[in-house]
Formats: C-alpha cells, structure tokens, sequence
C-alpha cells in the first residue's frame, strides 16, 4: 500500500524497517520531523535529542559498537558540530549500522548559512546516498544500513528542504531487525585509534574508498536512464525531478550513491551522449570530479551558483544551452504595487519581547544566538547586533570585552542553545575574568524548530519524565555569583535586573523565564483591549512589535483574535489606555 | 476512476497558523483517494512566526517537481487578502484565485511605514478569474472561525477536477470527527460562493 509520506517522515519508516534500534539528534530545520517521526516507532525504536550533534553522533557511535543499528540527525550546521566524530570516525569504522541523515537548505530558508553537507562526505571519505523524493528517502535509508555494515563505514544520506518537506506515496515494507546479538567485543587495534593503529587505519580508509567507487557504479540506487543520446545529464537530489520536468527528452545519469564517486559509470554515461551537462544545487561537486576525469561538459556557466534550483531556472539554463538568451517565462501579468513586507516577528504574547524590549533602554552590545529570539534583530526592537551560531553569543560577548569595547557587552542564548553549547562559554568568561552580562532566553522548549524537549524540559522525546537540569544551578556550578531569575513578562523586574547586573564588575547570569505561549497552546492571560477615550496615539505600543497591536491609519487597536494577554503593551501605555477587556464594562 | 491526463498545480498561501497546512493536506488526500500521484511541499520553521506561509499541491499521472513552476498554477487559495498578490506570479493567466477578504496587517504597517493597499482593486485587476469571499464571516456564521480555510478550500473544489466525495471524504480523514459536520458545512458553502466564476 502506498502512503503520502514527508521526506523525513520517509526516511524516518526507512529506519524503522532497517531494524534502527536507537536514534540520536539535535532539532534543526529541515531535519528535525526525522527523529520525532522515528520515535512514534518505540519502543521497537529508542529516540532521544541529545543535547548537541556532537554528543548525538557519540552516542550513536557507542550505540554502532554494541552492534546496534543505529541513525543520527541533524541539518547542515549541526553537522560542523558533529565533524571531530565523525572524522575519526571514518577511520575506526562501524559494527552496527549508522547513518547520519543530514539536510540541508539550499535557499537558506531558515538556516545561517547554504553549507552544502556534499563536501563532508569528501572530507571525511565516507559514503553518501541522496534522494530526490520521500520514496527513494525511504528505500535509501535501507540500502545505507547496507553499505554501513558491508563496508564497516558511516554512510551520510543527504536531504534538503524540499526532500525532508515536500510529501509523495511511499510503498512501505516490513520491518527487518539483524539477528546479532547487542554485545561489545573488545578489540583495540580497531576501536582505537591511536597513531599505532591509526596508521594502518588511514590505509584501510583509502583501500575501503576503491571499493566503495566500484560498489557505488554497480549500485541500483545509481540508474542511468537512456532516453534521446544528444543530450546527457548527469543530477542527483532533488534537482532530477526538475531535470525531468524541463528536459523529458534528454538521457539522465541519476545519483543517488554520489560519493564516492562512481567513476566507471561517470564514464560509460559520458560516451553515450553528445553533449554532457551535470545540474546540481549549491556546489560544483559533481561537476569539479566530471572535469577532473577529463570529461568534457557544460554546467555551472548555465545558472547561478547560490540559491536553490528551481524549473525556472532550468529553464533558463535549457535556453542558454540551445543557445537563445534566457527569457523569463513567468511575467507578472500586472504590476503589483509594492506590498507591505510581512517578515516572520515574535509571536503575541512571546516572553523574548518584554526582555528585549527591556534591553533598548540601554546602550550596550548584544551578541545574540540562534533561535525565536533571532528575531530579535528586525525593527522595532532591533537589539541583537551580532549572531554567529548557537552558544556563540556568550562567547563572542567575552571576545568583545576583552577587545576593549568601551559599552558593557550583553551575550544572549535560549535555554536549549545554553545546553547546546552556551556552557564551556560562560565557564570561560568566569574562568578569564569577564564581566559580561549573559542573558538566558528560557520560554522552556525548542521553540523555532516546533518545540521540542530539552535537558532543562524535564521530559524526553518519547515522553518519559526525566530529571531537569537547572540553568541556575550550572551558572553557579561555573563560578557566576550573579545568577537571577526574572519574570519577562514583568518589566520593572527586567529592567532593575539589567541595571544592576550591567553595573556589576564581575560575569552575572540572567535567566528570564517564561514558557512560550505557542508551546502551551494557551493564553498568557486575558485579551487585552484599548480604550479609544485615553489613547494619545503616542505609538508607544507600537515599539513592542506585538501582531496583535495594529495601526489602523492612526488608530491603535488591538486584534482580539491574535492577543495573547500578555499584558506587556499595558505596562508600556503611560496614559492607562491598554487593559484587560472586561474591566469598565467591555 | 479519473479523467486527469496532465498536471494539476496549486498554490496556497497565507500568515503563519492560519490553516494552510490542513487545507493543502485535505487536496493532497482528495487527489490521492483518485488513484492519482500526489506531491505537495509546505514551509516549515522560522516562516511560520507570523511570515507568509505557502503550500504547493501537484497531482496528476506523473508529477516530478513537487514545486510549482511560476506561471502554472491551475488555482490559487489565499486566506489573507495581500498574501494573494504576493504569490500571483505562480497562477496562470486563466487560473483561478479564491481569496479570503480576511486581512492579517503585518508589523511592517503598524510599526514600520508600509502602507496596507486596499486590496480588492488590485485583486480584481490582477486575477481575471476571482472568487472574494468573506471566509472567516461564513465560517463564524457556521460557528467554527477556524473553518475559514475549508470555506476556501470549497470555493477552489468547484473548478478542479476532482469529484466532490474524494472531496468530502479527504476532510473527513483530515479533521477531528466532532468538527466534521462543521467542516463540511464550510466546504459546501464555499462551493456555492464560487459558482460562476
Ligand atoms: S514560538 Fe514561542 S518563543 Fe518563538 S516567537 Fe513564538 S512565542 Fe516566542
Ligand atoms: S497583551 Fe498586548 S503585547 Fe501582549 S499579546 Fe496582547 S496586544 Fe500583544
């Protein structure tokens, strides 16, 4: 029977029927539906989000050397998290099984960067498998537990937003477990890898590549698809489905083994066709290995190199193959008057706002963090100046001050992106000496990648109750003697907390705590309304960024369907004007 | 079963948490129970605190991209007014827009210094076939505000070519049973506000 399946939905049923016995992974958009997927699975299948990739790969390595079947996920970024494992990893090798799902956003849809996770499984010598629909996401998960063990090699299968999102029928099969029994055998000479070993090790590496290029151009999950010879293309991912729409009559070389690089096949493809074209998103790294064989083909020239693909630019790359100047096919059929820009803006009612809010009445740096808080960064609250990655805004808050930068310095982090990686940064602020004043967004959850669970939640993916670690208790356990909680929702309480902790001449930790409205999927508190008689239409309202808060050519109304009750834009009004609704009769 | 010989593409837009995602999981569905192949794609993450939020729907015997290539969508569904223009390059010149008057203003107007267009004008210049319906006042008159989507979503199934039960049946697979009648009720008078357009 077929089903409609997510991308990572599918590939969450791949592992499921490989007989994945445990699952490790960090949230990250387009990944994160993989595992909570999986984990509807147990208790056949064990799932937990670790705390970051790289305890998540870890983990699952450990997992591997039981015997274990065995995946971790995370996107693109997270895998730069994960790569001091993963390296290593390569040259120790598996027993059980394991494959890194890894996606990525070309586009950038919601990412920091368009890494392109292709380039690792070079780096790291290890197999990758891509597909290009939730089907093959989910037949290629099994052929990757496959290779995994036949070649003792972690096997990274490469998604990206549109694979993990986009949904197709999927014909699902049954669920085969290996029948071995989980037991550890001791052997140092291959789990350690020590120069002693590793030497010998890093051979094997180089020997186990030539097998697995062989392998990959015998490989099924390879197909060549003859269709007119003049035209050959060579494409992998999601990219095939657009090659198929804009060139139906052209030849296709469809990879979905990639890595190591099939070669014979490459080359037997090459001979068949007239003219060889390789379409791929992001880098060049099909196109750079095609050259380097000294086949002759056309590609990057035909589309530009950052963004995701798309028909339209296929098209246009088809134009400038035949040799017509692109022309675009897709007019507007009228133009439209600029359109207001509708960004994505903290939620009514999100606790991050009263604290960021509070944070605009200071003149002070703040080196912010991934995450809801992100956000952060737009008008009106405009009071985040730098990100770099997760935990970095604690760390970069220290790098400025000892810089010299002459303003107190703010480092900001979310409650599950101070377990990620926020801690080793506050130890070194206390350890070296900063003062910086680091605040701890809690709102309780991984709120941007649809909340998950976290050390600090108290309960696990799969629902179990579990102890939670508690950010105060981890500050002091650093050394940071000012450790406060305040309410965000409370802004007297935010802003005597900034004053006083900015003043300080030593680190202090601030944790402002609230969970997020969107998680509990309930008010804050009552609606709110103003009353038209006391509004002076000051606008200062307007400053918190709340969507229910609306200017209606000078009026300021508050949407009844959006408020969440937070009551923050009533503490905000000098003039009384914003209360709950009920009071004064209405 | 059917008589679909060539790709059927939708568009679906609207402000994060307005119900897009139901709307483009009951089309897939309807086209599914035809013994169609089904590929939608749907936008996930920080897009949806708030941002516009789109759904792409393609069924037909053989459909690659799960994306809808500009300039070919059959049908375009919009449960915020501006959010219709927003995406109207993916519509094709005789495709038909069904457009929620609802209207959802962005932090940009009331913060910032963008200006809300009066839609309807530039609605009825941009899409020759439109259906304007006040989904949200229909869906409260039923009771349901939420149904706003199913409203729409009926206003679209009159001019696809999809039976009306795979219709039905979709929703009934969609939706909490208690909401059901509801739902159904929305669908049906969605479908009687788009007749003759
Ligand atoms: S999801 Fe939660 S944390 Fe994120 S912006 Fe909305 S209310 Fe704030
Ligand atoms: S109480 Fe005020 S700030 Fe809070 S959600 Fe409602 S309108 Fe927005």
């Amino acid at each position: 029977m077929s089903v409609l399946l997510s991308g990572n939905q599918a590939l969450a049923r791949g592992a499921y029927e490989s007989g994945v016995r445990v699952a490790f992974g960090y949230p990250g958009t387009p990944s994160t539906e993989i595992l909570e997927n999986l984990g509807q699975y147990g208790p056949a299948v064990y799932c937990e989000w670790s705390p970051n990739e790289k305890v998540a790969l870890e983990a699952a390595v450990g997992a591997s050397m039981a015997g274990a079947r065995v995946i971790v996920t995370m996107k693109h970024v997270g895998l730069n998290v994960a790569a001091d494992p993963l390296l290593t990893l390569a040259y120790i090798g598996v027993e059980g099984g394991l494959v890194l799902c890894v996606a990525d956003d070309p586009g950038q849809h919601s990412s920091q960067t368009e890494q392109d996770t292709r380039q690792y499984a070079r780096l790291a010598k290890v197999p990758l498998l891509e597909p290009s629909d939730s089907q093959e996401a989910r037949d290629f998960m099994l052929a990757a537990m496959e290779i995994s063990e036949k070649f003792r090699t972690p096997v990274i299968v490469r998604s990206t937003t549109r694979v993990s999102h986009s949904r197709s029928l999927v014909e699902t099969g049954e669920r085969r477990v290996p029948e071995r029994a989980i037991a550890f055998q001791k052997d140092p000479s291959r789990h350690c890898p020590l120069p002693v070993w590793g030497r010998r090790m890093r051979q094997e590496l180089e020997e186990r590549q030539a097998a697995m290029a062989a392998a990959a151009a015998e490989s099924p999950v390879n197909r060549c698809e003859m269709r007119s010879p003049q035209l050959g293309i060579i494409t992998a991912s999601i990219t095939y489905q657009y090659v198929r729409e804009v060139f139906p009559e052209a030849s296709v070389l469809k990879l979905g083994w990639s890595f190591p690089f099939p070669d014979q096949l490459l080359r037997a493809f090459a001979q068949q066709v007239q003219e060889l074209v390789v379409l791929e998103e992001l880098d060049d790294f099909l196109e750079e290995h095609v050259r380097a064989l000294g086949l002759k083909c056309r590609g990057r020239e035909l589309f530009p190199p950052c963004g995701e693909l798309s028909v339209a630019k296929l098209q246009a790359a088809k134009d400038r193959l035949e040799g017509r100047t692109a022309e675009p096919r897709a007019q507007s059929r009228l133009p439209v008057p600029e359109l207001p820009a509708r960004p994505p803006v903290f939620c009514p009612g999100c606790p991050h706002r009263g604290l960021f809010y509070g944070l605009t009445k200071f003149d002070v740096v703040v080196t912010g963090d991934i995450g809801c808080y992100s956000l952060a960064v737009f008008p009106p609250l405009n009071r985040t100046d730098v990100i770099l990655c997760m935990g970095g805004g604690i760390s970069m808050a220290h790098g400025l001050e000892k810089a010299g930068e002459k303003r107190k310095v703010v480092g900001v982090v979310g409650d599950s992106t101070f377990f990620h990686s926020g801690i080793t940064g506050l130890l070194d602020i206390v350890y070296n000496r900063g003062t910086a004043t680091i605040v701890v967004l809690d709102n309780r959850t991984t709120a941007m990648t649809g909340h998950q669970d976290h050390p600090g939640t108290g309960r696990t993916l799969q629902g179990e109750e579990t102890i939670a670690a508690s950010i105060e208790a981890i500050g002091r356990a650093c050394g940071v003697r000012r450790v406060r909680t305040v309410n965000p929702y409370n802004l007297k309480e935010v802003h005597t907390a900034l004053e006083e902790e900015l003043a300080a001449a030593e680190p202090s930790l601030i944790i402002s705590r609230a969970p997020c409205p969107l998680h509990e999927r309930k008010p804050v508190g009552p609606r709110h309304r103003i009353d038209p008689q006391k509004c002076r239409r000051c606008r200062a309202c307007l400053k918190l960024g709340c969507p229910a808060i609306e200017n209606h050519q000078g009026e300021i109304r508050i949407n009844p369907l959006l408020c969440a009750g937070c009551g923050t834009c009533a503490e905000v009004c000098k003039f009384q004007a914003i209360g709950p609704v009920g009071e004064e009769g209405k | 079963m059917n008589n679909i010989t060539k790709t059927c593409s939708l568009i679906m837009v609207g402000v994060g948490g307005q119900g897009i995602l139901l709307a483009s999981e009951v089309s897939a569905r309807a086209a599914q129970s035809c013994g169609l192949q089904v590929k939608t794609n749907e936008v996930h993450g920080m897009a949806q605190r708030g941002g516009s939020v789109t759904a792409q729907i393609r069924f037909g015997p053989e459909v690659h991209s799960p994306l809808v290539p500009e300039g070919t969508a059959d049908a375009l569904l919009a449960l915020e007014a501006i959010e219709a223009l927003r995406v109207q390059h993916f519509l094709r010149p005789d495709g038909l827009a069904v457009v929620s008057t609802q209207r959802v203003i962005p932090v940009t107007v009331s913060s910032g210094g963008a200006t809300y267009p009066e839609p309807e004008p530039l609605l009825r210049r941009t899409f020759r076939r439109l259906a304007y319906i006040d989904a949200l006042g229909e869906a409260e008159a039923l009771g349901e505000a939420r149904a706003a989507n199913i409203v729409l979503l009926g206003g679209l199934a009159r001019h696809l070519p999809l039976p009306l039960d795979a219709w039905e049946a979709a929703l009934a697979l969609c939706v909490k049973e208690k909401a059901l009648a509801c739902n159904i009720a929305a669908f049906r008078r969605g479908l009687a506000l788009s007749e003759g357009i």
